[in-house]
């Protein structure tokens, strides 16, 4: 049988890629990157910060835009993370599935929730 | 079944009580425990996290709102509570964001021994705490 591992592994075709492991990796790294933004942002604002300085942080579009691309980073992100954690305590599968279900409709209805504030601003 | 057999452990149905408090917890164990319980914690704010969102972007009479949940409480829960649960949010925060990029550092150092996950472990420990104690600080506006 064809070796299919190490220096050796076939890295074409489907089941390779961007999984759960790399995803974790990739959206965690876009917050950081914007936890950074949105710090520059707030240590370069002068004097004290009120509604407008604060909502000013937002409403540019590049940064609706990549707000956007956060928070389905996070829900992408918390989703690997939950699934994890049903998959090591929600036992049994009944339970898990029911866990896994409940999470999905708490995840999407956040980020519906974001996108509504976000496409007000 | 011959006796051999008969007498090896079994690691199945570990008691809580018996078992798991007999187990060494070393620095690296204790960063993965709570980078687990800080992201259960703030999936489960969640809501709350983008109420806060919602409240400090939306216009000048809902940042009001937001404010005054720092100064006066929020429905049933006082102003003391909700800053316990924001400083609870900003320590899963930090740590969470720490323990994250020590796992990056170490996927692209090929650096792991024992002694670089332990020191890097209690680097992520001292830090988040840190920044959580002077984050903390304005929060209850001790400056």
């Amino acid at each position: 049988m064809a070796v299919n591992h190490g220096s050796r592994r076939a890295v074409v075709g489907a089941h390779y890629g961007l999984g759960d492991w790399m995803a974790q990796r990739v959206t965690a790294t876009l917050m950081l990157v914007f936890t950074l933004i949105v710090l520059i942002k707030v240590l370069l604002v002068s004097g004290p910060i009120g509604y407008d300085q604060w909502a000013g942080i937002f409403s540019s579009q590049w940064m609706k835009v990549l707000t956007f691309a956060v928070i389905v980073a996070l829900i992408w992100h918390a989703w690997v993370g939950m699934r994890n954690v049903w998959m090591d305590y929600g036992k049994p599968m009944g339970v898990r599935l029911t866990l896994e279900v409940l999470t999905l409709i708490w995840l999407i209805g956040c980020a519906g929730w974001a996108f509504q504030v976000l496409w007000r601003l | 079944m011959s006796e051999a057999s008969k007498s090896r452990p079994e690691f199945r149905n570990l008691n809580l009580f018996r078992d798991v408090r007999t187990y060494r917890l070393p620095l690296a164990a204790l960063v993965s425990v709570l980078h687990r319980a800080s992201g259960a914690l703030m999936f489960l704010l969640l809501p709350f996290v983008i109420w806060l969102f919602d409240k400090s972007v939306s216009s000048e009479i809902s940042f009001g709102q937001f404010s005054a949940a720092f100064a006066a409480g929020l429905w049933i829960f006082p102003a003391w509570f909700i800053k316990l649960v924001v400083l609870a949010l900003i320590w899963s925060y930090l740590h969470h964001l720490i323990a994250g990029v020590r796992h990056l550092y170490l996927d692209v150092s090929h650096n792991y021994t024992k002694e670089v996950g332990r020191h890097t472990a209690a680097v992520t420990l001292v830090l988040s705490v840190l920044l959580t104690l002077v984050l903390g600080a304005k929060l209850f506006g001790l400056y």
